[in-house]
């Protein structure tokens, strides 16, 4: 039988992808390999059959900081209050053009 | 468990929100999860074989190019997927292991043998398709990372399918000897790939809350019908005759109504008395077992990397 118990297990990475010259990295998935080039080499096979991409990012799993999803409420409370940041927030008259 | 929690997870989900990793999910959704996912996932990786099985001995490099890129796209569905439920908690070591030790299932349909060049591409055209209706609705899952892999995996599940049915097409369009291949084909796999869609929905005790919580989307007879009314138009469309002498389209419904199928047959695959179940196992173990020197090597070869940087940078 396998030895599973007693391996250690390869690392896991978070893999980005940029589709076109222009636009941003966009996260796709995750994957295990047992350091970042291998992670870059397994990433392309694994999510970039189609010419999916043109850049790959792999970041380890671990090293990711996330807000957390209980303390969303107070977290993100300082922007919901403040709808004046949004342009509708303001009364103008419809005929003046440009704004 | 807190019942305010509970009862809000519910309401946004029958509302059609979405849940994320982090997010408060109840015990049994996640349990629920994990077991589907990795399911599917084991579904994926022990598929390959059948169809592994004819590489070598594709009729043509064409043929061969694509059964490699179709077996190829199996290995990565399944790694999207393993990648998913990973993010419930489960490892994927554990994963692994369950598959490994037989505790975890995978889709009968893998229990049969690929016998002929036509069994192998009669898996595109009914075993693809069958998975493409299973599939589809999963894009819309309220899980957030099973839903986002079901919608690359269904993206690359089209070419499968259309092979397939081009590989049959190519057969029954041929020579009487090929015609009749491509019909022995249809007629091992027709049963076994619309009892894929798992028991009949009133012997199906886990699907309504499955169903309730947006991971299901439609009934196991509901998906099942729907590949049936699209299979049988296709084998019309290639000249082979559907093995069952109580098929009939049925005027008021107009759907296709099928014979009874064996579920007796069914279970006995799925407990492990299919003509293939202990051959894939040996298969995936060995794979796994002679794999490990690989495995550990890399892990070795990146930990004497890293030590090495450490020491330059300090
Ligand atoms: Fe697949
Ligand atoms: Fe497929």
């Amino acid at each position: 039988m396998s030895q599973d118990q007693t391996e250690q297990e390869w690392p896991l990475f978070e893999v980005f992808i940029r589709s076109k010259q222009g636009v941003s990295h966009v996260h796709a998935g995750s994957l295990h390999a047992a350091d970042a080039r291998m992670a870059l080499e397994n990433a392309r096979d694994v999510y970039t059959r189609r010419n999916e991409g043109c850049s790959l990012w792999v970041v380890p799993s671990a090293a990711v900081t996330a807000s957390s999803p209980e303390e969303k409420g107070a977290f993100f409370e300082p922007s919901e209050s403040k709808i004046y940041r949004h342009p509708t927030f303001y009364d103008v008259p419809d005929d003046v053009e440009c704004l | 468990m807190d019942s305010k929690q509970l009862e809000a997870f519910d309401s946004h989900v029958a509302g059609e929100g979405k849940v994320e990793p982090k997010d408060w999910m109840p015990d049994n959704y996640r349990q629920t999860l994990i077991r589907q996912i990795s399911q599917h996932a084991h579904s994926e990786i022990i598929g390959m074989q059948p169809e592994g099985n004819w590489i070598s001995r594709a009729p043509s490099l064409r043929r061969k190019m694509i059964l490699l890129a179709k077996v190829q796209d199996e290995a990565g569905h399944g790694l999207y997927l393993y990648s998913a439920a990973e993010t419930l908690g489960v490892s994927r070591g554990e994963m692994d292991q369950a598959l490994l030790s037989g505790k975890a299932k995978y889709s009968s349909i893998f229990n049969y043998p690929t016998l002929t060049w036509a069994d192998a591409v009669a898996i595109g055209w009914l075993v693809d398709g069958a998975a493409i209706t299973n599939q589809i609705p999963l894009c819309r899952c309220s899980y957030g990372p099973y839903a986002r892999a079901m919608v690359r995996v269904c993206k690359e599940e089209a070419f499968h399918q259309r092979q397939g049915f081009e590989g049959m097409m190519a057969l029954a369009k041929g020579t009487s000897e090929q015609k009749a291949m491509a019909q022995g084909a249809l007629d091992r796999w027709w049963w076994p790939s619309i009892a894929m869609f798992g028991p009949p929905d009133d012997d199906s005790p886990h699907s309504a809350q499955s169903m309730a919580w947006k991971i299901k989307r439609f009934s196991n007879d509901e998906l099942r019908q729907k590949f049936i009314d699209m299979a049988v138009i296709q084998a019309q469309a290639l000249g082979l005759e559907i093995p069952d002498p109580d098929l009939k389209l049925n005027e008021e419904t107009g759907h296709w109504q099928t014979g009874p199928i064996d579920w007796d047959e069914f279970w006995a695959v799925v407990k492990g008395k299919g003509p293939c179940n202990r051959q894939r196992m040996t298969h995936r173990r060995k794979a796994h077992d002679e794999g490990a020197w690989v495995r550990e090597a890399a892990m070795a070869f990146a930990n004497k990397q890293q030590q090495k940087s450490e020491k330059a940078a300090a």
